[in-house]
C-alpha cells in the first residue's frame, strides 16, 4: 500500500457562492509499484489529483496517506514527502536552470542536504535511468532538442530517488518520435527500478500501450478505474466525456452506423483490420 | 505571385558555448522555395527541430534571413518599410495561448490589434464582434480570458489576428497544448476561415489528423522540404514519413493491414467517415 485517498473532496473558492468542484469524493487506493494512466479532459481534475498526491494541495475534505500516515496531519514533513513522491511537471523544461545539464540534475539532492558526492552520484545514476549520453553532462540544457530537456527535467526528479513517480503530461508538446522514445524510456525505468510510475495524459493512445490501470477522470470523479482493455469498452461514454478514441475504434463506430454489422472494440489496427476482413470474406 | 512567396530561403546562427565564444553555426533553412497562393490551406508537419517553426517566423519579419528571399503579398520582408505592413497581411498566432492574451476581457483583447492600428472606435467594436462570431467566442466577450479553457483562450487568439483583418494568418502549432476537444475546436474555426472567409492558412503542426482537409502539405526535415504534395500523396508514403519521425494516420496503416490479407481497399483514403464509406461499399457490394 502506499497511497490512499479517504473521501477526498477539492474545492475551488470553498467559502464563497462561486464554490465550484474540482474533484469530488474521490476513494482510491495506489499500490506499490504499480503503473497506473490517468485521463481525463482539460478541467477533469487530474492534476488538481496529482498535486494532493505531494501535498502541493491540501484537500477540502477528507484524507490523503501515503505509508499509512495522513499527509496533511500536524507536523507531517512535507519536503520528505516530496522527495518520496515526485511529481514532474507538465512542461518540466521550463524549470531548467543551471548551466549544464548535470548541475541541473544535482539541484534537488543537494537541496536535500547530500553531500556534492552523494548528490553527483545520483545524478550519474538518474541521467543514465533516463538514457543522456555522457557527451550532454556538459551541455547546457538549453541547447538540446525538446525531447531531451524533458529527459533531463525527468532525471533531475529521478536523483531525489522518488519511491513514486508522477509525470503530468510527459508527452505534451513532443512529436511522435520524440514521444514514443519518452514512454519507452519511462517503461524500462519502470521494469529496471520497479518505482510506483503515475502517467497523466489526456491520448488514450499514448497511455493505453503502456500501463496496467487506467483510471480515467471526468467532471473531478474517477469514471472508470480498470485495465486499458477493459475502459476501452466504454468507447461511447469515454467520447462523451470529451476523450479521443484510437481513429480505427472511430472508423469501426461509423461503419456499424452506416449498416455493417461489425464488433466496435478494435483498439489498435491489427484489430480493425482482423475484424473487417472476417466480415468482408463472408 | 502568391500571397506568400519565398526564394532559396536560409537561415544561419551562430551556436556559442558558455562564454560567448562561437562554437559553431547551424543551418536551421536550407534553402526553401514556396508559392501559396490566395486563398490556400497549406500545412507544414516536422518533427520536433525540422525547422517549421523556424521557417514560419520569417514570414512576419520576428527571424531575417540569412540568404533568399521572403515576400508577402508581393512585399519584401526585408525591407524595414514593409514590416509593418507585412504584419498586418500576414497575422500569426502561437503555441500558448497565455503567451499572446494580454486584455483583462475578451472583446478589449481582440480590440488591442485594431486599436493600435488606428483604426476608429466605432469600427474597432465591428471588427470585435465579428472576429469573435467568426470563432464562435462571441458569448464571452465580456468574459476575463483567464476562465476559458485552453481551446477558447486559442480561439480568442485567432479572434485577435482576425480583427486586423489579414489576408493571411499563420499559426505555428495551435493545438499542441491542448486536449482532443480543444484541438476540435481550433482547428474547425481555421477551416472555417479558410472556405468561408477565404482566408489563406499556413498551418504548423505535428499532428496529421489536423492537415488531412489542407490543400497541399509540405513536410519539412533538417530545414528542407523532405516531401510535399496533396494529403493523399503526402499519407500513402507510410515508410518515409516513419523516417521523418512523423506518424501516419491508421486509416491509411489500417487499408495496408486489409490489402496484406487479401481484400483490395484503396491506399490514399484519408478520413474516418471516407474511410467507412470505402468498406461498406465493399461489404454491400
Amino acid at each position: 500500500m502506499s497511497i490512499i485517498f479517504n473521501h477526498v473532496n477539492y474545492i475551488y473558492d470553498a467559502d464563497t457562492k462561486h464554490s465550484s468542484y474540482a474533484l469530488k469524493d474521490i476513494n482510491l487506493q495506489i499500490n506499490k509499484g504499480e503503473f497506473i494512466g490517468i485521463i481525463g479532459h482539460t478541467g477533469s481534475g487530474k492534476s488538481t489529483l496529482t498535486q494532493l498526491m505531494n501535498a502541493l494541495l491540501k484537500p477540502t475534505d477528507g484524507e490523503v496517506y501515503f505509508e499509512g500516515v495522513d499527509i496533511n496531519s500536524n507536523g507531517y514533513n512535507k519536503k520528505e514527502l516530496r522527495s518520496r513522491v515526485g511529481l514532474v511537471f507538465q512542461y518540466p523544461e521550463h524549470q531548467l536552470f543551471e548551466a549544464d545539464v548535470f548541475s541541473d540534475v544535482c539541484y534537488g539532492p543537494k537541496n536535500l542536504g547530500l553531500s556534492k558526492k552523494e548528490a553527483e552520484l545520483r545524478a550519474f545514476e538518474a541521467l543514465r535511468l533516463v538514457g543522456m549520453d555522457n557527451e550532454y553532462y556538459y551541455q547546457s540544457p538549453f541547447d538540446l532538442s525538446g525531447g531531451q530537456k524533458r529527459r533531463v527535467a525527468i532525471a533531475g526528479v529521478l536523483a531525489m530517488k522518488p519511491e513514486v513517480l508522477i509525470l503530468d503530461e510527459p508527452t505534451a508538446g513532443l512529436d511522435p518520435k520524440g514521444r514514443d522514445e519518452i514512454l519507452d524510456q519511462i517503461t524500462r525505468l519502470k521494469k529496471e527500478t520497479g518505482i510506483t510510475i503515475i502517467l497523466v495524459s489526456h491520448s488514450m493512445e499514448d497511455v493505453a500501450k503502456y500501463v496496467d490501470r487506467l483510471i480515467v477522470m471526468n467532471q473531478g470523479q474517477i469514471m472508470y478505474d480498470d485495465t486499458p482493455r477493459e475502459v476501452f469498452k466504454h468507447a461511447e461514454s469515454l467520447q462523451e466525456s470529451g476523450l479521443a478514441l484510437p481513429r480505427v475504434t472511430y472508423i469501426m463506430h461509423e461503419l456499424k452506423k452506416l449498416g455493417v454489422p461489425v464488433d466496435t472494440k478494435a483498439i489498435t489496427v491489427e484489430e480493425a483490420a482482423m475484424e473487417i476482413a472476417s466480415l468482408l470474406r463472408k | 505571385m502568391g500571397i506568400i512567396r519565398t526564394d532559396k530561403l536560409a537561415y544561419e546562427y551562430i551556436r556559442r558555448d558558455e562564454e560567448g565564444n562561437p562554437e559553431g553555426i547551424t543551418r536551421a533553412i536550407d534553402g526553401v522555395s514556396i508559392d501559396i497562393v490566395p486563398g490556400e490551406f497549406v500545412a507544414i508537419l516536422g518533427h520536433n527541430g525540422s525547422g517549421k517553426s523556424t521557417f514560419a517566423k520569417h514570414i512576419n519579419s520576428i527571424l531575417h534571413a540569412t540568404e533568399g528571399t521572403v515576400w508577402v503579398d508581393g512585399k519584401d520582408v526585408a525591407d524595414p518599410d514593409n514590416v509593418w505592413d507585412v504584419r498586418q497581411t500576414a497575422g500569426m498566432v502561437f503555441q500558448n495561448p497565455d503567451n499572446q492574451i494580454i486584455g483583462q476581457i475578451v472583446e478589449e483583447d481582440v480590440g488591442f490589434g485594431p486599436e493600435n492600428m488606428g483604426v476608429p472606435t466605432k469600427e474597432i467594436w465591428e471588427r470585435v464582434e465579428e472576429s469573435l462570431k467568426a470563432v464562435h467566442m462571441y458569448k464571452y466577450k465580456d468574459k476575463s480570458p483567464n476562465k476559458l479553457s485552453g481551446g477558447q483562450k486559442q480561439r480568442v487568439s485567432i479572434a485577435g489576428v482576425l480583427a486586423m483583418h489579414p489576408k493571411c494568418i499563420i499559426l505555428d502549432e495551435p493545438t499542441a497544448m491542448l486536449d482532443p476537444g480543444g484541438r476540435k475546436e481550433v482547428i474547425r474555426a481555421v477551416r472555417a476561415l479558410n472556405q468561408v472567409e477565404n482566408i489563406t492558412v499556413l498551418l504548423i503542426t505535428h499532428y496529421m489528423d489536423e492537415v488531412i482537409y489542407a490543400d497541399r502539405v509540405l513536410v519539412m526535415d533538417k530545414g528542407r522540404i523532405a516531401l510535399q504534395g496533396t494529403p493523399k500523396e503526402v499519407f500513402s508514403q507510410v515508410e518515409r514519413l516513419k523516417e521523418l519521425r512523423l506518424d501516419v494516420p491508421q486509416e491509411i496503416l489500417l487499408a495496408r493491414s486489409l490489402n496484406e490479407m487479401g481484400i483490395s481497399i484503396p491506399e490514399n483514403i484519408l478520413g474516418v467517415k471516407e474511410m467507412a464509406q470505402c468498406i461498406a461499399q465493399e461489404y454491400f457490394g
